[in-house]
């Protein structure tokens, strides 16, 4: 099943400017703190720090997986790069241009290029609209006709696998999990984006459903010359569909690296400890001790220093006095990065002078 | 003419049990759902013909409802000129009762559908808009909520002074808070849901996602809520007029008629009692379909 | 949780200031110049030029605000136009006899409110459940002040069991504890409950019903817990809602009394507020106003708090 359409798209292809060297998206220094009850005048109200100083860049073509517990500030961080929440601080670049910065407006063109598809739930999609009056309204809000909008909302669901003749004029109560996410789809590239933020797409799905929605997300990919920033909780979907991966705890970006390097050689506590609560079906791996104990602290009132040192295995001292940089860890490259005081050489930590060696 | 499938997605598209192709429309539905409640359709069969008596109250009623007639001062009920007795000055309550109708019903109703217009803009804009406005606008709004309902109505039409007009205005300033409010809460709720966000990643104008998405499903809960409204409105305008608030005589309106008749309890108590019964019935019947109406449209999954 | 109190307190104080603010523009909106508003028609030139001076009205409207705010707070609200006497006086003089009703009303509405909710969330949808659904379906729709004539029809003209008029027998100037007095109480008591009696037994019921749903009561009885336990643990969950609306009803039975009292000349704040507005006495009508709005934004406060102490889930905000 191809992506091509049968007739051409009323919506203008978003052309390139930076050439393929220039990376797609550059996020620098992006913070979220949320305001929970608000204080009395001057008196501290209660923060959650949902995100805090958040790097992220995507290559053109490149997927990046986003991957951590729930709450750790991977949908916040999602929202912050398709600029849809505003950030706190930071600023995000988009094929070299400024596309988001505290106080900014994100041109008409630019906000078609990046689009978001969500997680399958009971709000995603309009229920009073039907699908195909779902997907044209996009198109329409930048100047398309109706009925040129209706023409290519059709094609669409032809090209995502829902025949139109059969689901077009269907209301999203009538479509089953895996056809709405579809719809989610339909609807984000409908805009003809070049960056897909995608938060947790396939986690409500059955397994078989996920890996048909899998496969048209990998198709898309190619056809379209997409680049993806997937979120997801779940490794091996990640694994599946990722170039790089990164790794957040508690609102902080914990590790990064090709996906293959870091399901390999995870460097940093956390990163081990969630893959080694992975079931395994190797009766000879199994799993006695839970890797991580603890429930995952409060992001209204984080840990000093190393946020995870409450939970890790291997924390000292110097945890607590200072937080760790994300930094490079030698002999990667520039690929492999993790923020742990045990993984940088020369830090003072008791496991730092052999960094170069894993237990 | 569209594109081409292949098997895989064939079956992916024979998933689900199979809907019907045209959608009913939402409206057909939720009436569907109300004319099956015995109650509510009884009552607005009643709300019905109030309100048809007083809309053609010159085909209707028996008598002049201005015509005065000594001899049947106070007349009992089923007097044969004076189906429901004769009032303080003789003229014919049934008569008064049904033109009464148009007052009263005006008087009702209206500032509900003020407090409609005004309270659901003020309440979708402050629910949409969040933040700084959020707060200016509900604010505002708490500083009324902090009268009783009813002696806020009464103090404005009192300050006002007698009259429909003044009686309408002290009324509308009673239900916009409320309206507001509520209209806030479903729109914060509709705003935080997904396809809201998607259509604000789209780059739509902010006029045309509130026409598109957010009205039509909010439109809903607070039309419903709205509804509900009348009943209370109609205790509370011919409580003004009992008060001497609302038309002044020889007009017909159920509360001023209450309040009349009230002097004369002692010579024909139950004709007294009729023009409260009226009030009583219709706030009843509002009541009742309102109820019906919100329990089918109760979106069941 | 002191922070909680806090912080609802300052909040309470520019609502207070919204509330006095609005009872000081009814002189404003009212028709014709604010000086013949607050002053009677025989008043003479020196008398327009005291009131003009004493009350700035050639001043902006905000320094007028000031100065009458200023004055209301050392307790002097002006001089009614009908009587000549202060203001003050005559509101003191009703309150009180505003607040016995208010008081026996919120009883009763109280007491048979929760009693009435309870048996029929407990009974639900047995005949119990019906009857009492069908008591407060009419409770809600009725005007109290036609169930007020209907009792003094039914109970004055053709009983003749009890008084339809008065705080008391015909030299009585205020309330006593004593049958005569308690006589004229019943019926505007059972007039001012009837509605909100209904409001507090519909949200009890659907409040316990609501609890009787939660899994965490059929593992209560599954525990084996006696069923007067398992009670006492549904009435402490319904509780919250209900008083929350409990507080709310208290305040609109304060409203309502202008219409009640009115029917049984009851001498209280609503009847002075009815008869400022038939004599158009200004003055009087804001001093009244002002007392009634400030017991409610109090009596609104005092029910938050009261409900947040008996809700912990309120109390972590």
């Amino acid at each position: 099943m191809s992506l091509q359409l049968s007739r051409p798209a009323p919506l203008r292809q978003i052309e390139d400017r930076g050439g393929p060297a220039q990376p797609l998206l550059i996020a620098k220094g992006l913070r979220k703190w949320f305001r929970l009850s608000g204080g009395l005048f001057g008196r501290a109200a209660t923060v959650v720090r949902a995100v805090d100083d958040f790097d992220l860049e995507v290559k053109k073509g490149e997927t990046v997986g986003i991957v951590g517990e729930s709450g750790c500030g991977k949908s916040t961080a999602a929202r912050l790069i398709s600029g849809i929440t505003p950030a706190d601080e930071g600023e995000v670049v988009l094929d070299g241009e400024s596309f988001f910065a505290p106080r900014s407006r994100i041109s008409r063109e630019q906000r078609r290029a990046v689009q978001m598809v969500f997680q399958d739930s009971a709000s995603s999609l309009n229920p009073r609209m039907t699908i195909t009056e779902t997907i044209a309204f996009g198109p329409r809000a930048h100047g398309v006709s109706r009925a040129e909008a209706r023409d290519y909302a059709l094609d669409l669901l032809a090209g995502v696998g829902l025949p139109p003749s059969r689901f077009g004029e269907r209301y999203p109560v009538a479509l089953s999990g895996g056809q709405r996410q579809r719809v989610n789809i339909a609807r984000a590239i409908a805009m003809r984006p070049r960056l897909l933020v995608l938060d947790e797409p396939v986690s409500a799905l059955d397994k078989s459903v996920e890996a048909q929605v899998l496969n048209l997300l990998v198709r898309m990919r190619e056809e379209l010359g997409l680049s993806y920033v997937f979120i997801s909780h779940d490794l091996n979907v990640v694994r599946y569909i990722s170039d790089r991966v990164i790794v957040m705890y508690l609102g902080q970006i914990v590790e990064q690296a090709d996906a293959g390097d870091l399901f390999a050689t995870p460097r940093h506590p956390y990163t081990r400890a969630l893959f080694a609560s992975k079931p395994s079906l190797d009766p000879r791996h199994r799993v006695q001790v839970a890797p991580l104990v603890g429930d995952p602290p409060d992001p209204v009132n984080p840990p000093s220093g190393c946020r995870f040192r409450t939970r890790c295995p291997i924390a000292e001292p110097l945890c607590a006095a200072a937080k760790p940089p994300l930094d490079i860890i030698p002999g990667s490259g520039d690929g492999h990065r993790a923020a742990c005081w045990a993984a940088i050489p020369g830090s003072g930590h008791s496991l730092s002078a052999n960094a170069g060696v894993l237990q | 003419m569209h594109g081409a499938l292949s098997p895989a997605a064939d079956a992916l598209a024979s998933e689900v049990p199979p809907a019907p192709q045209r959608h009913q429309s939402y409206l057909r539905v939720v009436f569907g759902r109300f004319l099956r409640q015995p109650i509510p359709v009884i009552a607005a069969v009643i709300l019905l013909a109030i309100i048809l008596a007083a809309v053609g109250a010159d085909l209707v009623a028996p008598h002049d409802p201005f015509q005065t007639r000594v001899s049947r001062r106070l007349a009992a009920i089923g007097t044969s000129d004076r189906l429901l007795g004769g009032d303080e000055l003789g003229r014919d309550v049934l008569t008064r009762l049904i033109y009464g109708g148009r007052i009263s019903l005006t008087m009702a109703i209206v500032p509900v559908a003020i407090g409609l217009f005004i309270g659901g803009f003020l309440g979708i804009l402050a629910g949409y808009a969040g933040g700084r406005v959020n707060m200016a606008i509900m604010r505002a709004m708490d500083v009324f909520y902090a009268f009783p309902s009813i002696l806020l109505a009464v103090a404005i039409a009192g300050a006002l002074g007698p009259g429909l007009v003044n009686g309408i205005l002290a009324l509308s300033l009673v239900f916009i808070p409320p309206i507001a409010r509520m209209a806030e809460s479903v729109t914060t709720q509709v705003r935080g849901y997904e396809y809201v966000v998607a259509a604000r990643l789209s780059g739509a104008s902010t006029v045309r996602i509130l026409r598109e998405h957010v009205l039509s499903n909010v439109a809903g809960p607070i039309l419903v809520f709205s509804s509900s409204q009348v009943s209370v409105s109609i205790i509370a305008a011919s409580g003004l007029s009992f008060l001497g608030l609302g038309v002044s005589p020889p007009l017909a309106d159920w509360g001023l008629m209450l309040s009349a008749l009230r002097q004369s309890i002692y010579v024909n108590p139950w004709v007294a009692a009729l023009p409260g019964a009226m009030i009583f019935i219709t706030s009843m019947s509002f009541n009742l379909v309102s109820d019906g109406v919100r329990k089918s449209m109760e979106v069941r999954r | 949780m002191l922070f909680y109190i806090a912080r609802r307190l300052l909040y309470s104080i520019p609502i207070a200031i919204g509330v006095t603010l609005i009872v000081f523009s009814l002189v404003h909106i009212a028709p014709g110049d604010p000086v013949s508003a607050i002053l009677p028609n025989e008043a003479t030139a020196e008398m327009v030029e005291q009131a003009r001076k004493d009350y700035g009205l050639d001043k902006p409207f905000v320094v007028q605000y000031a100065i009458w705010l200023g004055h209301a707070a050392i307790g002097d609200l002006g001089t009614s136009i009908g009587s000549g006497r202060p203001v003050f006086d005559e509101v003191a003089g009703a309150v009180g006899n505003t607040v016995i009703l208010a008081i026996s009303a919120g009883l009763v509405a109280c007491i048979m409110g929760f009693v009435l909710g309870m048996v029929a969330g407990l009974w639900r949808d047995r005949l119990a459940d019906h009857l009492v659904s069908l008591f407060t379906i009419s409770g809600v729709s009725l005007p109290h002040y036609w169930l007020a004539i209907l009792l003094v029809i039914i109970f004055s003209v053709n009983l003749s069991w009890l008084p339809p008029l008065g705080i008391g027998p015909d030299t009585s100037d205020g309330w006593r504890p004593d049958w005569a007095h308690l006589q004229h109480l019943i019926l505007p008591t059972i007039a001012t409950a009837a509605i909100p009696m209904a409001v507090i037994a519909r949200t009890m019921r659907a409040a316990v019903v609501d609890v009787l749903d939660q899994d965490f009561v059929t593992t209560l009885r599954a525990k084996g817990l006696l069923p007067r336990r398992v009670l006492w643990h549904v009435v402490r969950n319904a509780l919250p809602t209900t008083l929350a609306v409990m507080g709310l009803q208290l305040g609109n039975m304060l409203g309502g009394s202008v219409l009640v009292e009115t029917v049984f000349a009851w001498p209280g704040t609503g009847f002075l507020l009815a008869s400022a507005i038939f004599q158009r006495d200004l003055p009087l009508l804001q001093g009244t106003m002002l007392v009634l709005a400030m017991f409610f934004v109090i009596l609104n406060l005092a029910v938050d708090l009261l409900q947040s102490w008996t809700d912990p889930r309120i109390r972590r905000a």
